[in-house]
């Protein structure tokens, strides 16, 4: 649970390029998230925000590029990144004949992960009594989405990867997701948020990166009282962008710096 | 592109590669129609078997090829493939040359092997270690070009692939083991079978070399024109990429300008 | 490894304990398979006792490809195998693990269907080691090549398909050596030809472990 020292960012990636056969999922990203940071993805459908947690949680390979996660080679140390980060994905990962006990139970134990927590995240995420024993095929989409969740809580891991965690949710438990969300920045878990409903996440991240045709291509920091946007995109979406060309390196927002956050062309 | 990219710039092959591959596709017909000739014409019959016995100059020829040349090297190809300093699409494209290839080999073994069991045996078919094994690798081989035919993206394709080829040469010693103490028709593992082949001597020894030297021939010429054929084939589809990227990449651009405008 | 594969071995039993897959649906397909081949073979009682060792093997094949079946298509749902890559459970372990499940259940099945035969077939037992000896380490053998070989198909929607073609013809040798040992363990067989074959099976069953445990990872991260 301890945090990676200082100097070593939770995410790295330099010049990404990752691809689902010809198609290129992820054009030349760079990114660096720096330990403890909340940030959030953003960008319109199919502009590869789900490939970008995916890379970082190592299940897609870089065809070129760098990627480092906790300090760690994603693809080559595998099995230790993956035990240290958690994606929460649009697939919840239930097997249908187990309870949801039993589900909740076998994830948190294939990840290594104590099983002390499981019993304070099940009640958190209203997981109690008869639905504990209720086999995961029975159970509707925004349950899933809590079983997946109270997973997620019971791992605690140190690189929170959310994938729309708010899609199919209630009110109360999108509340509970933020707090959620705020507890563990506050742990100095370092927490990136995919999203498009901005309305609900925006208050919970330091910064927000934006993601269209597989590269970053924008950032923002979401502080509160910083009017400043940074300038997006390395062109100003001029005409296509050529491979090859250096994109923005946004590093971490200092939540002190009230000055105007400009975007460095590199 | 990037250097892990294990992509041919451009399709357009070698002066040498193509003349190697003229020359040796010249000298397998020259060496073929030769042992036919010889085969034919000029070697005696066999006492006991007669006319028969002039199978001996393509059954073993065509099995060694099968058995031996092919599946050895799409083992081997798929092993260095699988082997990640020696990583490279070219040991997979090889290896499925081979295969498909040593498919049509396989098939020939199996016939004239049929052709000439009839008469020696009198039945089309008899369970005999050798042909059943090959029968066997020939299942096998399939398999491999069936999970090839799957739509996919090359390198995954070629790890699959890898992975069936390693699975089924590791299996088929012992599958011939098996099935050789299973039944034994087949005394010994040479042509010197006293069921079959009588004695070679003069120019029946000389016309046997000379159709296992053809075969191979041909062998070699279809797997090098095979192995191009595949070359071509994953060229067409990478020489889109650096298109995609750059239409990918384009997204970003046209959607700031609308957001701008 | 080890206790990777005991909890996903767990997980996999625990499925089955619950949807009773195994027991309400292969389980009578092998029964049926055994009946059809009494069917083929006609009503000759003495040439059934001689078929009997091999009709049980293939009984048992076909089974196995079932059981290899449901157990990658377990996975298949919501995204539960990328959810396995994703825990970081050591692949060998669940090798190991979802071989040992599928073994259990191929155990039952062919206690079941040696009941079958003996009782269809009027097979007798002469000498029980060998015949528990063979179901042992063919077991092992089937289990092993054929999560192999699921694991192999598993993302591809032609895998019903594609999964016997690839899987039978490996399990060949399985087939052989345990026909052989049955027929020298029944009445009427000589004990000490079981030998060689059982040694035979060893070897099958030694290589492809050690090649699962070895190879099972990649094999994950390429599907």
């Amino acid at each position: 649970m301890a945090p990676l020292a200082p100097p070593h960012p939770a995410v790295f990636l330099h010049d990404a390029v990752a691809l689902s056969g010809r198609f290129p999922l992820l054009a030349g990203v760079d990114l660096e998230v720096a330990v403890g940071e909340t940030v959030l993805v953003e960008g319109p459908n199919g502009a590869g925000k789900t490939s970008l947690l995916r890379v970082c949680a190592g299940l897609v390979p870089l065809a070129s590029g760098e990627a480092v996660v906790l300090g760690l080679d994603p693809v080559r140390q595998r099995n230790q990144v993956r035990r240290r980060v958690g994606l929460l994905s649009h697939a919840s990962h239930l097997y249908d004949d187990l309870t949801v006990q039993e589900n909740v139970r076998f994830a948190v134990r294939a990840a290594g992960a104590d099983t002390d927590r499981i019993g304070g995240a099940c009640e958190r995420w209203g997981l109690t009594g008869r639905l504990l024993k209720t086999s995961a095929a029975k159970l509707s989409a925004g349950q899933r989405r809590r079983v997946a969740l109270a997973v997620l809580m019971a791992r605690w891991p140190e690189l929170w990867l959310l994938d729309e965690p708010h899609a199919g949710l209630d009110a109360s438990a999108r509340e509970t997701l933020d707090q959620l969300i705020g507890e563990a920045g506050a742990d100095g878990i370092t927490v990136v948020i995919a999203s498009h409903e901005l309305g609900f996440v925006e208050s919970l991240a330091e910064r927000a990166v934006t993601v269209t045709g597989g590269r970053i291509t924008g950032g923002r920091s979401l502080t509160a009282g910083t009017a400043a946007e940074a300038v997006a995109g390395v062109d100003g979406g001029a005409g296509p962008a050529h491979p090859g060309q250096p994109v923005d390196r946004l590093g971490p927002v200092d939540p002190d710096d009230r000055t105007d956050e400009v975007a460095h062309v590199a | 592109m990037s250097p892990n990219h294990n992509v041919p710039t451009s399709p357009a092959q070698s002066f040498r590669a193509r003349w190697t591959t003229r020359i040796i596709g010249i000298t397998a017909a020259v060496a073929t129609a030769v042992t036919v000739w010889l085969g034919l014409w000029v070697t005696p019959p066999d006492e006991t078997q007669g006319d028969l016995v002039r199978l001996v100059y393509i059954h073993p020829g065509v099995a060694w090829v099968a058995l031996y040349l092919a599946f050895a090297l799409a083992a081997v190809a798929s092993l260095l493939y699988l082997w990640p300093r020696t990583r490279s699409l070219f040991w997979d494209r090889l290896a499925a040359a081979a295969v498909e290839v040593g498919v049509v080999f396989n098939v020939c073994t199996l016939i004239s092997g049929s052709i000439w069991g009839k008469p020696t045996w009198g039945v089309w078919w008899a369970w005999d270690a050798r042909l059943t094994s090959t029968a066997v690798l020939l299942v096998l081989f399939l398999g491999y070009l069936a999970l090839r035919r799957v739509p996919a993206e090359p390198e995954v394709r070629a790890k699959r692939s890898a992975f069936v080829a390693l699975f089924a040469a590791v299996d088929i010693p012992i599958v011939h083991f098996s099935v050789l103490w299973w039944k034994t028709l087949h005394q010994g593992a040479t042509v010197l079978n006293p069921n079959l082949s009588p004695t070679i001597h003069g120019s029946m020894a000389w016309t046997l070399l000379l159709g296992f030297v053809a075969l191979t021939l041909v062998f070699v010429w279809m797997l090098l024109v095979r192995y191009r054929i595949g070359v071509l084939e994953d060229w067409l589809g990478t020489g889109e990429l650096d298109l995609a990227l750059r239409e990918r990449q384009a997204e970003g651009g046209s959607l700031d300008e609308d957001e701008a405008a | 490894m080890w206790r990777d594969s005991l909890l996903v071995a767990g997980k996999d039993l625990r499925i089955e304990a619950r949807s009773r897959v195994g027991l309400s649906q292969v389980a009578p397909f092998g029964i049926v398979a055994l009946v059809l081949f009494a069917f083929a073979l006609g009503p000759d009682r003495t040439l059934m006792a001689k078929g009997a060792p091999g009709l049980f093997w293939v009984a048992v094949l076909f089974c196995t490809v079932l059981a290899v079946q449901r157990s990658v298509s377990v996975e298949a749902v919501d995204g539960a195998r990328d959810g396995l890559r994703l825990s970081g459970l050591d692949p060998a372990g669940l090798f190991l693990g979802k071989s040992a499940a599928i073994a259990a259940q191929l155990v039952v099945l062919e206690v079941v269907l040696g009941a079958g035969v003996v009782l269809l077939y009027g097979a007798s037992i002469e000498v029980p080691w060998l015949i528990v000896a063979s179901c042992v380490l063919g077991t092992i053998g089937l289990a092993a090549t054929g999560t192999l070989y699921g694991a192999l198909s598993a993302g591809l929607r032609v895998r019903e398909t594609l999964l016997p073609f690839l899987f039978l013809p490996i399990a060949a040798p399985v087939l052989l050596a345990g026909t052989r040992i049955w027929q020298a363990g029944l009445s009427g067989g000589t004990a000490s030809y079981g030998g060689p074959w059982l040694r035979l099976l060893v070897v099958f069953d030694a290589v492809y472990v050690a090649l699962g445990i070895v190879v099972f990872g990649p094999i994950q991260e390429s599907a």
